[in-house]
C-alpha cells in the first residue's frame, strides 16, 4: 500500500519594527525581563492599542512578494484565552479578514534521499495576517514560582499560513527555507531562528493514495530546518505505523523533542480552546489604499526567484548555482559586485558557492561578514581567468586574502605564484625530466599509463608549482606519445 | 459660592474674591462632613488636591488662568489619575494606584483644574443604581433612602449635594444621563469618539464615552470644551477641529424642530415623568420650537441588543484582571487555574460576573452568529432609525429614564427591571449619537425627573443651546437638595 503525506505550514515571523505592534515599547531582543514592558505590554487598566504603521507596511511587502491580494479593508480580532504570559487575556490578531490574501511561492526541492532529481514546485499561501506575540513564562526563576517576562508581549508577527501543498519533509523544508530567504530578502524580518523570529508549526497527515485527507497533527514551534525534517519524518512514520497497526490518528498538537527525535502529543482536540474571536472594538478596520500599495511596490527589491531566473538566463548558471547564490540577498549582492565588471560569472559562482561558502561555514560566518570583499575576490578571479595563477595558486591567494587581507596581485607577486605559461620553458623542463627518467618513460610507453601522474608531479615540482597545468598536460602527452 | 456657575466661579477666582485653595478647602470640608452619608467619593486626597490648588493660584496670580483654572472637579473613579487609587468601583482594583493619567485627567490638569477626588460608581460601570459598587451604595441627596442612579452615581450625587463644582462621568448605556436625571443635574454624553478613552477603564469599548456632569448646560459646555479633542493614543478618537461648545448657547430656539419618538412615550413610562416631559415640551413650544412625531421602530430592541454587545466586549475587556500582574489576587490557591478562578470569583461582584458570563456565552462557538452578529446587525438598524428621524427634526426629546429614583434595594433581585431603567438611553450609545439629560421638574415622590435631548452626530453645541435656553426659562436646574 502506498502512503501519501500531506503537509501545511503556519509560520510566525517576527517583523523587524523597532517598536511593538500596538505601542512604542522597544522590540529589541535579550533585554532584562520586563524592561521593555510598557503600560500597554502590561495591559494596565485603561490602555489602548495604536497600530504600528511599519508592521502594516511589512505585511504589504510580503503580500506583494508572494503575488497576493492585499485586502483594502482588514479587521483586527481578539482571540480570547487565559495564560499568564498573555497580559490582556486576549491576543490581538486577524481572523476572518486578514491583511494578505491568497498568494504563492515557488520552491526548489532537493530530495533528501535516493537518486531523485531536484524539482520545482509552487506552494500556495492561503493568507498572512498581523498579530501580536505573547510574553514568556520563565520557570524556575524563583523557588516554586513561575516568572512572567513581558518584553516580547506585543512584538509584531506576521503569521503565514500555507495550503497543504507539500507532500514530503523535503518539500516542507524547501518551502520553509524559501520563505525564510524571502522575509529576510525583502527586509521584513531578521529571520533569526534562535531568537524565535521565525517559528514553524507543521500540520502533518497521511493517507493511502486516492483516499480523502487523513486526520492531521500539528507539530508546534519548530525553530530549525533540521528539526523540521526530523520531526516530519518521525511523525509521518508514526502516523503510518499507527494506522497500519489498526489505530486511528487523533487530531492533536504535538511537540518535537530534539534529544529523542520523537514527537509527543501535548493536547488533544478535546482540550481545544474556544477562542471567542470578535472584532477588536479598540481598533478601527485597517484600510490600505492603492497609493500605499503602489508606494511600497515601487520600493520593492528584485525578488529571489526573479534573480535566480536572471542568473540562469543571463549568466547561464545551473539551477543549483543560481539557487545557492540567491539563498540570501547578501549572497546574491556579493556575487553581483564580484562579477559586475568581470563577466566571469561561472568562475565567480563556483568560487562563491564552493571555497567561499565552505570557509564561511567552517568559521560560522554569514556572507555579510566575509573577510574577503567582493572586490578582493574579483581581483583574484581575474588572475585565474587570465591564467596568471593556477587553481592551487588561487587557493593560496584566497587563504591569504582571508587571513591577512590585501590584494591578489600583490600576494601573487610576493609569493611568486605566477604560473609559467611559456610553452618553450615548459618543454625544456619536460625534456629534462624525461631524459633523467628514461627507464620510467620506457615503462610508460610499454603500457604503464599510470606513470603519467608521476611525470606531472616531477614537472610541477621542478617548476615550483607554477607551470600552467593544462599546458603541462598537453606537452607531456605529446612528448610521451612519441 | 456653592451655587455659582462655573463661569461665575472662574470670575471670582480671577477677581481674587476667593483663592483656589480656599475654594478647594471649602469643598473638602463639605466632603468630610457629608460624604459619610452620601458615599459619593471613594477616594479623596486632601494633600494632592490642595497642592494642585496652590499651583492653580499661581497660575491665577500670573494671569495665566484658563476658564476652569482653580475649580475643584470630581473625577469618576474610572479614570486613571497618576498617583491616585483608581478602583473602578471594584474589589479587583481596590488597591490599584494608577501610574499614569487618562486623557481626560491630563486635560483637566493642564487647565489648572483641581482633582477633588474619585467618585463612587457601579463596579466597572455596570449598573444603574450605584448598588454594585464594592465601596457601597451612594445615597441620592434628594432622599437618602433612594438611589442616585448609575453608573456615574457618585458623580451625580456629588454635583447635586454641592460636594464639587462639577464632575466627570462616563456613559456606556446611560451612565451619565440616567444618574443626572435621578439627581436633578445636567449631563451630556458626546458623540462616540469625541472624548478620548485613553486611560478610561474599559467596560464596552464601542459604547463607552466620557462626558461632563454639572449643574447646568452652560457648565457642561465649559467642561466639554476641555474634555474633547483628538488623541492619537485612542484609535477611535475622531480627528476634528477643536470647537467651542458654548458658542451657540444664546441662540434663540425659534423654529427648532423637536422629534418625539412615539416609542419613548409608550407603556412602561411612569405618569409623573411623562407629565414633567410634556410640561417641558410645552415650555419649548413657548420658546418657539415645534414638535414633530417620529418613530424609532427598532429602539424596542435596544435593551436586548445592548445586553449582548456590552457584555461581549466586557467579558474580553475584563480578562486582564487575572491577579497575575496587578489587582486583587486570592490569598490561597493550589495551581494556576485555581488562582484565576479564586481571584476573579472574589475580586468581581455579582453583576460583573453575570455580564462576563453572558458575554462569554454570546461569543462562544455556535452562539456567536445567533447573538453577537445578529445584535450587530440590529445595532446598524437602530442607527439607521435615528438617521431617518433626523431628516425631519433637529433634536429628539423624551424622558431620560422611565421613572424617578427608586429605593435602595428595590430592584436588587431583578436585573431585568434594573436594565429597563436605561431603556431610553441605550439606543443612543448603540448609534454613537450624543445624548443629554437636564432636570425638568419633580415626580410623585418629589424626586427629580430628567428630560433627554438627543442630537445628531457632532451636534453637541446645538443640544447645549437647546438645554441652556430651557434653563434660562426655568429654574429646575438650580433647585438644590442641600
Amino acid at each position: 500500500m502506498t502512503w501519501e503525506t500531506v503537509i501545511g505550514l503556519e509560520v510566525h515571523t517576527q517583523l523587524s519594527t523597532c517598536s511593538k505592534i500596538f505601542s512604542g515599547a522597544s522590540t529589541a531582543y535579550g533585554a532584562e525581563p520586563n524592561t521593555q514592558a510598557d503600560a500597554v505590554s502590561i495591559a494596565l487598566p485603561g490602555v489602548l492599542p495604536v497600530l504600528n504603521k511599519g508592521a502594516v507596511e511589512r505585511a504589504i511587502k510580503f503580500g506583494l512578494a508572494t503575488g497576493a491580494h492585499i485586502a483594502p479593508r482588514s479587521v483586527f480580532a481578539r482571540k480570547n484565552y487565559f495564560y499568564p504570559d498573555l497580559p490582556k487575556g486576549y491576543q490581538i490578531s486577524q481572523f476572518d479578514l486578514p491583511v494578505v490574501g491568497m498568494g504563492q511561492l515557488k520552491i526548489q526541492v532537493e530530495p533528501l534521499s535516493g537518486n531523485a532529481k531536484p524539482y520545482e514546485k509552487l506552494v500556495r499561501i492561503t493568507r498572512a495576517h498581523l498579530e501580536e506575540d505573547a510574553g514568556k513564562s520563565v520557570h524556575g526563576a524563583a523557588q516554586g514560582m513561575t516568572g512572567v517576562d513581558l518584553n516580547r508581549a506585543g512584538t509584531p508577527l506576521l503569521e503565514i499560513v500555507s495550503e497543504p501543498d507539500m507532500c514530503s519533509a523535503a518539500e516542507a523544508v524547501a518551502y520553509a527555507k524559501a520563505l525564510h530567504t524571502l522575509v529576510r530578502w525583502i527586509g521584513i524580518s531578521d529571520g533569526n531562528m534562535q531568537e524565535g523570529s521565525f517559528r514553524c508549526d507543521v500540520n502533518v497527515s497521511v493517507r493511502r493514495k486516492g483516499e480523502p485527507l487523513g486526520t492531521r497533527r500539528e507539530i508546534k514551534n519548530l525553530n530549525s530546518f533540521k528539526f523540521m525534517q526530523q520531526a516530519i519524518d518521525f511523525e509521518v512514520q508514526w502516523q503510518i505505523d499507527t494506522i497500519e497497526s489498526g489505530g486511528k490518528v487523533q487530531q492533536a498538537t504535538v511537540l518535537f523533542n530534539p534529544d529523542t527525535g520523537e514527537t509527543r502529543a501535548m493536547r488533544s482536540k478535546e482540550d481545544a480552546h474556544d477562542y471567542r474571536y470578535f472584532p477588536d472594538p479598540d481598533l478601527l478596520p485597517l484600510s490600505i489604499t492603492p497609493q500605499m500599495i503602489d508606494e511600497i511596490r515601487s520600493a520593492m527589491p528584485e525578488l529571489p526567484e526573479a534573480r535566480r531566473m536572471r542568473y540562469m538566463e543571463q549568466y547561464a548558471l545551473t539551477s543549483y548555482d543560481a539557487s545557492m547564490l540567491t539563498s540570501s540577498r547578501e549572497m546574491a549582492d556579493y556575487f553581483d559586485s564580484c562579477v559586475s565588471n568581470l563577466g566571469m560569472t561561472k568562475l565567480a559562482a563556483n568560487w562563491i558557492t564552493g571555497e567561499v561558502s565552505a570557509q564561511l561555514n567552517r568559521e560560522g560566518l554569514e556572507i555579510a561578514q566575509c573577510p574577503v570583499s567582493p572586490k578582493q575576490l574579483g581581483g583574484m578571479l581575474a588572475r585565474i581567468a587570465d591564467n596568471t595563477i593556477s587553481n592551487s595558486g588561487a587557493k593560496e591567494v584566497f587563504r591569504t586574502l582571508w587571513s591577512e587581507g590585501g590584494d591578489a596581485d600583490a600576494i601573487i607577486e610576493a609569493k611568486g605564484l605566477k604560473q609559467v605559461s611559456d610553452a618553450g620553458a615548459i618543454e625544456a623542463l619536460v625534456d629534462e625530466i624525461l631524459n633523467a627518467n628514461a627507464d620510467k618513460v620506457a615503462e610508460y610507453r610499454s603500457g604503464k599509463e599510470k606513470l603519467f601522474g608521476f611525470f606531472v608531479g616531477l614537472a610541477m615540482k621542478a617548476s615550483k608549482g607554477k607551470a600552467n597545468p593544462a599546458q603541462l598536460n598537453d606537452i607531456l602527452q605529446k612528448k610521451l606519445a612519441v | 459660592m456653592l451655587n455659582y456657575s462655573l463661569k461665575q466661579m472662574g470670575a471670582a477666582l480671577r477677581a481674587k474674591e476667593i483663592s483656589s485653595v480656599e475654594l478647594t478647602r471649602l469643598y473638602l470640608e463639605r466632603i468630610a462632613a457629608h460624604n459619610p452619608v452620601y458615599n459619593a467619593y471613594i477616594t479623596t486626597d486632601e494633600k494632592t488636591s490642595l497642592e494642585q490648588a496652590c499651583l492653580a493660584d499661581e497660575m491665577l496670580a500670573k494671569g495665566e488662568a484658563q476658564p476652569l483654572t482653580g475649580i475643584p472637579i470630581a473625577q469618576k473613579d474610572i479614570f486613571c489619575a497618576k498617583g491616585w487609587r483608581t478602583t473602578c468601583g471594584s474589589r479587583m482594583l481596590s488597591d490599584f494606584i494608577a501610574p499614569y493619567d487618562a486623557h481626560v485627567i491630563e486635560q483637566f490638569n493642564k487647565a489648572g483644574a483641581i482633582n477633588l477626588g474619585k467618585t463612587n460608581m457601579d463596579e466597572f460601570a455596570m449598573g444603574s443604581s450605584n448598588e454594585t459598587s464594592y465601596f457601597g451604595s451612594v445615597r441620592n441627596p434628594w432622599d437618602q433612602e433612594r438611589v442616585p442612579g448609575g453608573s456615574s452615581g457618585g458623580a451625580a450625587a456629588a454635583v447635586a449635594a454641592r460636594l464639587c463644582a462639577a464632575a466627570t462621568g462616563t456613559d456606556t448605556g446611560g451612565s451619565i444621563r440616567q444618574p443626572a436625571a435621578l439627581c436633578g443635574i445636567s449631563g451630556i454624553k458626546p458623540t462616540y469618539g469625541t472624548v478620548s478613552r485613553y486611560g478610561m477603564i474599559a467596560f464596552a469599548s464601542s459604547l463607552d464615552q466620557a462626558g461632563p456632569m454639572a449643574r447646568s448646560a452652560e457648565d457642561c459646555a465649559l467642561l466639554l470644551n476641555l474634555m474633547t479633542g483628538f488623541d492619537e493614543r485612542d484609535s477611535t478618537s475622531l480627528q476634528r477641529e477643536k470647537e467651542d461648545y458654548a458658542r451657540d448657547l444664546d441662540q434663540p430656539l425659534k423654529g427648532l424642530r423637536i422629534g418625539l419618538p412615539k416609542e419613548f412615550f409608550a407603556e412602561g413610562l411612569s405618569s409623573d415623568v411623562a407629565s414633567r416631559v410634556e410640561e417641558a415640551l410645552s415650555e419649548y413650544r413657548k420658546l418657539g420650537a415645534v414638535t414633530v412625531d417620529i418613530s424609532l421602530p427598532n429602539s424596542r430592541l435596544a435593551v436586548p441588543v445592548y445586553y449582548v454587545l456590552a457584555p461581549a466586549e466586557a467579558s474580553s475587556n475584563l480578562s486582564r484582571y487575572d491577579g497575575v500582574r496587578y489587582g486583587y489576587r486570592a490569598p490561597e490557591y493550589a495551581d494556576l487555574s485555581e488562582m484565576y478562578e479564586q481571584s476573579r470569583s472574589q475580586g468581581f461582584g455579582a453583576e460583573v460576573k453575570r455580564r462576563i458570563m453572558i458575554g462569554t456565552y454570546v461569543l462562544s462557538h455556535g452562539y456567536y452568529d445567533a447573538y453577537y452578529l445578529q445584535a450587530q446587525k440590529i445595532r446598524r438598524l437602530i442607527a439607521q432609525d435615528f438617521a431617518e428621524a433626523f431628516k425631519s427634526c433637529d433634536v429628539i426629546m423624551g424622558p431620560t429614564s422611565p421613572s424617578t429614583s427608586f429605593r435602595l434595594g428595590e430592584k436588587g433581585d431583578d436585573p431585568v427591571q434594573m436594565y429597563l431603567s436605561d431603556i431610553y438611553t441605550i439606543a443612543v450609545n448603540l448609534a454613537g449619537l450624543p445624548g443629554m439629560s437636564i432636570p425638568c421638574g419633580f415626580g410623585a415622590n418629589n424626586m427629580p425627573a430628567g428630560l433627554q435631548i438627543i442630537g445628531n452626530y457632532f451636534d453637541e453645541a446645538r443640544m447645549l443651546n437647546v438645554a441652556h435656553q430651557y434653563q434660562l426659562a426655568t429654574d429646575w436646574h438650580s433647585r438644590s437638595p442641600v
